[in-house]
This record gives structure tokens, C-alpha cells and sequence, in this order.
């Protein structure tokens, strides 16, 4: 490891220090404050740094790591959205009476495996991303410590470990068929492999593995709960950063290894994306708690996202981008509503909670009414483009029927954004219904900066198109 | 540069009236009427500079154009382009745009701020529909107008507004996606063939299709148009959201909303897959002439005065329909005259329905009898718009649907015949309309406030230009006629088979 290697990482470095420098911060004297500062300040440092970085890419660190655009893109993705969701968690914590500091070196650890999953080229990096992002989340959801968000932080623990499992026993059986863990070397190995059942057995337990992480169908059971049970803006978190950075690993791994050529697992994953969509939105239908409304939801979002996957080529690697970076200011958005909205006692998880928002705050619900509109895919929001670009990316390789069934699905999907949307404008009870205090200033700042980056996404996306033009992984 | 005008007036009216609306809701009506009687003032002006030279326009010559670049990455332009059809369906735009805003003056009593912004970007993304030559722009401005009127049926609309508007949705949503598919399809195709990357309609019109490639296309398009239009049998929207919405929501989606179908097939779906369309055109006819029959035979037997209406304008849109895929020159005038006429006295129709609710507090005919003592003005005008929308001689109704008639004869006889019995429908859904109504005795002694002054002035335009439609409708059909020249050139011109 020389110079070069250590501009390179650096973006890695500051997170991963400024995660013991708030460790260090909270030994010597609490201050919630100024935790958030730290965090704040050590995340805009890794975030500049990244332009640091891109001078040297791409750059192979190790055979671990990799930092080319690709990373880099997605290490500024993940910062950003961390950035976002630190400032909607001092929002959340200053109205609770508890010890607020350890969450944010939570939030900064389990950033690091987040980053490590994107740019690692090595399945060693893989498992260690991995783990350091699930370990933190573990208690990141049970951060309350009461009895429904240690529920989830139980099940989220037992399932989690089980699927690494998997994910292991997976990376062992490649492992022993090809005799390399480097993605890269994996690519010419496969060449001329066809059928081996040792191999397709492998790759059916890392996709196990990594469908767990994902939430897709069939792996999506623990997602609703987890949702439900964990501090909002911990499930923001678990939304963007922890599901996206495991799609960008997915797509470098598939792609780079070359595995996406093999015809079982073109099938596997068309299946996975058809369930994804159609389970989804038909369960989300059926629920009328906000929170696992917004986690079936998120499970369609990745079947749409498989769907682009599935077409391969730099197409498809633009749509994922482009549909990630639109789905992680959505989803922010959309917890952060929630999260703003939060009392002392609770959060505000039932639709009846949100009848006649509009006519009291009508920002908030104008705002919350956004993000669902951008999750349902209509224009001038981001959500449109997104969806846009992977309908586009499916017809540009005719597969019609996947995109049939992604429309018809996301009808369906529209039925209960509505529902809330409607639920928002009926004409409020004569009970007050929202008790909520104000939201901070920076809670506020947030929502607004996402609402304007949502439209601005959806109306201008030229220069974010612009920037993912050469985003691909090496 | 005025074409960009017309949509940011309205955009910039909408936004500045929910402003102001939080604190005086005159200062928010007076706004949106402002913007709305502006642009109006805008396309008349145009109109009339370019009336003299309207004759001499021909192919791909528009008469204002706008074209920048939106989205370089996928060849998308932001490209409004102004003809005469598109200006005339503007002015009905803003027409129908000013009475809206002036018929809920009274009616519209809680969030009048917000309720004007939707209203006026539900304009907005309509003008959009009718000025775009870019598909993308124009499913952008297609999927736009979808959801202020999804907000104007579910927040000021009447008992039964969740369902309805979540129905109107899921319709048009589904169908637009489906058209938003046909696009990219035929996107991709030209790629292929040309190796460019275009939403452009007119380099599109020329792309070259297998025929079950352009029949697949010429499908995806035909569905979303013909959900709007509304063509049996993928109407079941329509009654639902007309009588639930507002009145001003009514009048904008019967007189605008479902005209955009109409403009959509006339502008897209004909001339970019002409064949397919030749291929289809027994169907869409037999089509029209079912809705146009069992459109009529429903209103017929409604009790609610909106449903009433709502039906007559699947049957009146079923002559659109017809004439449309009749494709002569006479057949396609008659459609757009029926458009603009039809837009005229359905939103008629629509605004009195408002009116008698306002007073009465129902839409039930069964309780309304005998109207005309107690509101002689009010009454007199609707008996003209039911002469109207019965195709009396002398009105605008009757020129559009005579000349889709005398066009259809050329390629059917059977159609056109049992068109003609629809016609003869009309007349006793719309007298029944006015006798269940307005005739007889007032049984249920009701003592009612007759037209007020800024009613008259609503309804006394719709009637001058319903009288200038039927009596002398040449100004108007010299307008459409250079569009209607281009717009058969284009479809008859030489198809080229892909390989």
C-alpha cells in the first residue's frame, strides 16, 4: 500500500475515522450537538475527498478493493444519503430521553461496510462489507430497546446470520470450482465452464444470500417487521444505503465476473424480479401501517430494479444508477416525513395518522405527497425518469414481457400510494389528529432540499445523466 | 417563444393563486381568471394574425414552433409546435379555462388557493398535450394533467369522489403506461432502423415498421386515446368521475380531457402507423357506432341530471371516433368540429348541472319537475344546450356530426345508417332531459334564485359561439383544413415495410 492506494481510499479512511473520532468525543463529555457536527463534518470530508480520489481511479487497492467511478459514484451516493439520514436522526433522538450518541458511530461503521460492498472486487471484501454493515444495523434497529424494535433487531440478527451462511457456503463451493475469489479472475475462469453443478450450486446460495439483503421475493419476509420495528430513520437507512449499496455489489459481481451470461441465473433472477413486483405491491395492498406499506413497496422497487439488471451492458448499469440515486432521495424523503412527524411516545405509523394532514401542515403532506407520487413514477418527479430509464432499458433489449408485468404491477402499486395520498386530503375528524411537535429547522431543511432535488431530478436530470454516463464498473 | 407563454401563464397563474389563496380567496379567483382570460387573448391574437395566411401552410409548416433540447441523453427535445387544429383546440382550452374558473366563483367555498392551482395545471398540462411534437413531452405533458385532476375529483368532488378518482387514475395511469411502452417501442425501432436516437414526431413518421410491429405499436397507442376518448368498452370511468367531480372539473374533463384522446388518434395514431390504422379501421369504426348507440341508450335511462350528460358524451365522442377512422377529408372536419361543439355544450350541459346542484343540493331529475316557472332563464338556456347536444340544425353540434356522417357514407353505409339512429337517440335523451326537468308542473314547489349575473356570463358566450359553430362555421373549418391536407399526406404516403 503506497500513496497512491491511500488517496485512493481515503474517502473509506475519513469515514472510518471520523467513526472512532466520534467514538473518542462521546468518552470524554456527551453532546448530541456536537456528535451530529462531527458526523456531519467527517461525512463532508469523505464526500470532498471522493474528488480526491477520482484522480487516481481507477485503481485497484489490494486484490480487495477496487476504486474506480463506479465506487466512487456510489461512495458519494451513500454519503450523501447518510449525511441526510444523520440530520433526520438528531431530529428524531432530540425528542427522546435516551443515551443519543453510540447511533451515530453506528451510522458511521455501518457506512463503511456500505462502502466496502461497493467498491470491493474480492469475495473476502464482500463477506467483511457485508458483516460490518449488518453487525451495526443489529443494533442500529434495536437502538430503542424496547420490546418491538428489539423484536426486529432479534429477527433481523437470526436471519441475517443465517443468510451469511448461505452467502459462505456459496463463496466456498465458487471458491473450490474456480480456485480464485477475485471477480475479475473469476470472468476468464468461467469462460468455457458450462453446467457445472458445484458452480450453479454456489451461485444459487450467494444469490440466497444477497436476495436476503436485497429483500427480494422470495427473501422478503423479515423486511416488514424489521421496517416496522426499527427507529425511522434507521429504516431509511436500511432502505437506501444498506439495500443500495448491495445492488451495486450484486451488479459488479454479475457483471464483472461475467455470471450474468449464464442462463440459469438470467432465469433465477427473472423469476426473483416477477415475484418481487407482483408480491409486493399485491401485500402492500393489504397493509394499513405506513411503515410496511413503504417496506412491500421497497420490494417492488427492487424487482424493477432486477428487471434493468437483467438486461446487462452499460444501459443497464445507467438505469440502476439513475433509478438508485431517484429511489434513495424518495425513500429519505418519505421516512423523513414520518420521522419529522414522530412524538415522544411513538411514531406515526397508522393511515388513520395521516387523515387530513394536509390541512394542517400542509408543507409536510405537500412534501409527503412528492415522495409518494416519485415512488408511484409520475412526472416532474425523479421517480418518473427512473422508471422511465429502466422501461426504456427493458424495451431496448424487447423484454416485453418483464416490462408488461413492471407496468401492470406499479398500477397496482399506485392503489395504495393513493390510498395515503387520499387519506392526507380527506377533510380532517373533529379530534386533532396530529399532536406532533414542530419539526427542527435542519429537519425542515432536509425535506426541502429532497423535495427540490426530487423535481429537480424529475424536471432537469442532465447533469446527474451527465455524471452516470461513465459510471461502470471495471 | 409565446408557445413556451401560454403553458408558464398558467403554470406561474397556478402557483401565485395558492399563494395568495391563503390570504384573500378573491385576490386568488380574480388571478386565475387573469391567467386564464391571458392566454385566451394570446391564441385568439394568433388566430387572427395568421388567419390570412392559414391557406397556404403546408406540410410540416407550423405556424409558431418551439424546439430546445431537454434531455440530450436520449435524443428528447422540448418541442411545441402550434397548427390549426392544435389552436383551435387551445382556444377551447382557455375558453372552457375561463368558464371554469368563473362557474366556481360560488361553488368552490374551502382552499380556493389550492384548488385554482390544480385547476390551472390541469390547463396547463392539456395545452402541453395539444402543442407537443415530442412524444416524450407529450406523455410527460399526458401523465401531468393526471394528477391535479386526480386532486380536483378527489378533494372538491361529491359523495362518491374517493372511488371515482381513484378509478379515473388507475384508467388513464394503466393506459399510459401501456402508450408510454408503444413509445419506446417505436423509439427503439427507429434506432434500429436509422441508427438515431429521436422522440421527434416528424422524423417518427417516417420509421419503418414490420406490419405486426406497427399494429403491436399502433395498439399501445390506440388503448390510451381510446380510454380517454372515452370508446366502449374502456368508458366505465367516465360516468363515475364526470358526476363526481366538481362542476368545474366536469367541464374540464368532458370538454378538454376527453379531446385529448381525440387530438391523439387524429395526430399520432393515423399518421404514424398508417397502415395498421387502414388495417384497424373496421374495428375502431364499429366501435365508435357501438359507443355511440349504447352511450345514448344509457343517458336515456339515468335519473342523475350529471350521469345523464356524462353518458352523451360517450355517445358524442363515438362520432369523433367514427370520423377519425373514417379518414376523408369531410369525416375528419366533422370530427373536429365536433370537438370544439361537443367541448361547447357538453361544458354547457355541465356548468347548468352545477347550477341546479348549487340551488337544489341534488342531481336527481326525479325530484326536479317543473323548473321553468320558478327559473325561467336558467331553463331556457339549458333547453338550447339540449337542442345542441341533440344536433339541432343551426348549432354547432349538428355541422360536426353531419359531416362525419356524409364522410362515413363513403366508406359505410351500414355505420353511417346506424349512426344516424344515434342521432335520433339523442333527440330522446335530450328532450327527456329537458321535459323530466324543467317541463310540467312544480310538484315539488321549489322557489328558486334564476341566473345572476356572472352566470349569464358564462352561459351567454357558450351559447353566441354554439350559434357561430352552426351558422357559420367556415372560419373555423378553414382552420383545420391545412392540418387535416398534412395530416392525410402524411398518412398516405408510401409505406415503407422493415425487413
Amino acid at each position: 500500500m503506497n500513496g497512491t492506494d491511500a488517496i485512493a481510499l481515503l474517502p473509506l479512511i475519513v469515514v472510518a475515522g471520523v467513526s472512532v473520532l466520534v467514538m473518542l468525543a462521546t468518552a470524554v463529555g456527551r453532546s448530541h450537538a456536537f456528535t451530529l457536527g462531527l458526523t456531519l463534518a467527517g461525512l463532508a470530508a469523505a464526500f470532498r475527498c471522493t474528488w480526491l480520489a477520482s484522480s487516481v481511479e481507477p485503481r485497484p487497492v489490494t486484490a480487495l478493493l477496487i476504486i474506480d467511478n463506479y465506487s466512487l459514484f456510489y461512495f458519494r451516493l451513500l454519503i450523501a444519503a447518510v449525511f441526510a439520514v444523520a440530520i433526520l436522526t438528531y431530529d428524531y433522538l432530540s425528542k427522546r430521553d435516551l443515551h443519543r450518541e453510540e447511533l451515530y458511530i453506528l451510522l458511521l461503521v455501518a457506512t463503511v461496510g456500505a462502502m466496502v460492498l461497493v467498491s470491493s472486487s474480492h469475495f473476502a471484501s464482500f463477506f467483511l462489507g457485508l458483516e460490518t454493515l449488518s453487525i451495526s444495523l443489529y443494533a442500529m434497529i434495536a437502538y430503542l430497546r424496547m420490546s418491538r424494535p428489539l423484536e426486529a433487531g432479534i429477527k433481523y440478527l437470526v436471519l441475517a446470520a443465517a443468510s451469511a451462511a448461505f452467502l459462505l457456503f456459496g463463496m466456498a463451493l465458487v471458491y473450490a470450482e474456480l480456485g480464485t475469489m477475485e471477480f475479475a479472475r473469476m470472468a476468464q475462469m468461467l469462460q468455457g465452464i458450462r453446467n457445472d453443478t458445484l458452480l450453479i450450486a454456489g451461485m444459487a446460495l450467494i444469490i440466497t444470500g444477497i436476495g436476503f439483503k436485497l429483500a427480494v421475493v422470495p427473501f422478503h419476509l423479515w423486511t416488514p417487521d424489521v421496517y416496522e420495528g426499527a427507529p425511522v430513520p434507521v429504516t431509511a437507512f436500511i432502505a437506501t444505503v444498506s439495500k443500495g449499496a448491495m445492488f451495486a455489489l450484486l451488479l459488479r459481481y454479475f457483471y464483472s465476473a461475467g455470471a450474468i451470461a449464464e442462463r440459469h441465473i438470467v432465469l433465477v433472477f427473472t423469476i426473483v424480479a416477477i415475484g418481487s413486483m407482483i408480491a409486493g405491491n399485491l401485500l402492500a395492498l393489504l397493509q394499513d401501517n405506513v411503515k410496511r406499506i413503504l417496506a412491500y413497496s421497497s420490494i417492488a422497487h427492487m424487482g424493477y430494479l432486477l428487471v434493468a439488471f437483467l438486461v446487462g451492458g452499460q444501459f443497464a448499469v445507467e438505469a440502476v444508477t439513475f433509478y438508485l440515486v431517484a429511489y434513495f432521495v424518495t425513500t429519505v424523503g418519505a421516512f423523513g416525513v414520518i420521522s419529522v412527524m414522530s412524538t415522544p411516545n411513538g411514531e406515526p405509523e397508522q393511515m388513520e395518522d395521516y387523515r387530513g394532514l394536509f390541512w394542517q401542515r400542509p408543507a409536510l403532506a405537500g412534501v409527503f405527497t412528492a415522495m409518494l407520487l416519485s415512488l408511484a413514477g409520475i412526472p416532474a418527479t425523479a421517480g418518473f425518469i427512473g422508471k422511465f430509464y429502466i422501461v426504456a432499458a427493458g424495451a431496448s433489449s424487447a423484454r416485453w414481457a418483464l416490462i408488461i408485468i413492471l407496468v401492470v404491477s406499479s398500477v397496482i402499486g399506485l392503489f395504495y400510494y393513493l390510498r395515503l395520498v387520499a387519506m392526507m386530503y380527506a377533510t380532517p375528524d373533529t379530534k386533532p389528529t396530529t399532536t406532533a411537535p414542530p419539526a427542527t429547522s435542519m429537519g425542515r431543511i432536509v425535506l426541502a432540499a429532497l423535495t427540490g432535488l426530487l423535481l429537480w431530478l424529475g424536471i432537469y436530470p442532465n447533469p446527474v445523466l451527465h455524471m452516470i454516463q461513465n459510471v461502470f464498473p471495471k | 417563444m409565446i408557445l413556451i407563454w401560454l403553458i408558464a401563464i398558467l403554470l406561474v397563474g397556478g402557483a401565485a393563486a395558492w399563494v395568495v389563496g391563503r390570504w384573500s380567496t378573491a385576490a386568488s379567483r380574480w388571478i386565475a381568471l387573469a391567467a386564464t382570460i391571458a392566454d385566451f387573448v394570446i391564441t385568439l391574437i394568433i388566430w387572427l394574425r395568421h388567419y390570412g395566411q392559414l391557406s397556404i401552410v403546408t406540410q410540416g409548416n407550423w405556424l409558431e414552433q418551439l424546439d430546445w433540447d431537454w434531455i440530450p441523453r436520449f435524443g428528447i427535445h422540448f418541442h411545441l409546435a402550434l397548427d390549426g387544429l392544435s389552436l383551435l383546440l387551445l382556444m377551447l382550452t382557455f375558453f372552457l379555462g375561463i368558464v371554469s374558473v368563473l362557474v366556481s366563483w360560488a361553488e368552490i367555498q374551502n382552499a380556493v388557493g389550492f384548488f385554482h392551482l390544480n385547476l390551472l395545471w390541469v390547463l396547463a398540462g392539456i395545452a402541453g398535450v395539444f402543442l407537443a411534437l415530442d412524444l416524450f413531452l407529450f406523455y410527460f405533458a399526458w401523465e401531468l394533467m393526471l394528477v391535479p385532476m386526480y386532486f380536483l375529483i378527489a378533494l372538491w368532488g361529491h359523495e362518491r369522489r374517493q372511488y371515482a378518482s381513484v378509478k379515473f387514475f388507475i384508467f388513464t395511469q394503466l393506459s399510459g403506461l401501456l402508450m408510454l411502452i408503444a413509445i419506446l417501442a417505436l423509439y427503439f425501432t427507429h434506432h434500429t432502423a436509422t441508427g438515431v436516437y429521436t422522440f421527434e414526431y416528424e422524423q417518427l413518421l417516417s420509421t419503418p415498421l414490420s406490419s405486426t410491429a406497427a399494429w403491436w405499436i399502433m395498439l399501445g397507442f390506440f388503448v390510451a386515446f381510446a380510454v380517454k376518448l372515452p370508446a366502449v368498452p374502456l368508458h366505465t370511468w367516465l360516468p363515475d368521475a364526470h358526476t363526481e367531480a366538481p362542476t368545474a372539473g366536469s367541464v374540464v374533463l368532458a370538454g378538454l380531457l376527453l379531446k385529448t384522446g381525440a387530438y391523439g388518434l387524429l395526430r399520432f395514431v393515423v399518421p404514424l402507423f398508417p397502415g395498421a390504422a387502414h388495417q384497424f379501421a373496421p374495428i375502431a369504426m364499429i366501435l365508435a357506432v357501438v359507443g355511440i348507440l349504447y352511450g345514448g341508450v344509457l343517458a336515456f335511462g339515468q335519473t342523475d341530471f350529471k350521469r345523464l350528460v356524462a353518458y352523451t358524451s360517450v355517445s358524442h365522442l363515438g362520432f369523433v371516433l367514427l370520423g377519425i377512422f373514417a379518414w376523408n377529408e369531410l369525416a375528419l372536419q366533422g370530427a373536429a368540429v365536433t370537438m370544439i361543439a361537443h367541448g361547447i355544450s357538453t361544458g354547457a350541459l355541465f356548468v347548468i348541472a352545477g347550477l341546479l346542484q348549487d340551488r337544489m343540493h341534488t342531481r336527481d331529475m326525479s325530484r326536479m319537475s317543473g323548473l321553468w316557472s320558478t327559473m325561467p332563464r336558467l331553463s331556457g338556456a339549458a333547453l338550447f344546450f339540449a337542442l345542441g347536444s341533440l344536433g339541432l340544425p343551426g348549432l354547432g353540434d349538428f355541422v360536426g356530426e353531419f359531416l362525419v356522417l356524409l364522410g362515413t357514407y363513403r366508406v359505410s353505409r351500414v355505420l353511417t345508417i346506424l349512426a344516424t339512429i344515434g342521432v335520433l337517440v339523442a333527440t330522446f335523451y335530450a328532450l327527456r332531459l329537458v321535459q323530466r326537468a324543467f317541463h310540467g308542473a312544480n310538484v315539488h314547489e321549489w322557489h328558486l334564485p334564476d341566473l345572476v349575473k356572472r352566470e349569464v356570463l358564462i352561459l351567454a358566450p357558450m351559447i353566441i359561439v354554439l350559434l357561430w359553430l352552426g351558422l357559420y362555421p367556415l372560419p373555423v373549418l378553414s382552420t383545420f383544413k391545412p392540418t387535416m391536407r398534412s395530416l392525410q399526406q402524411y398518412a398516405s404516403r408510401p409505406i415503407v415495410e422493415a425487413k
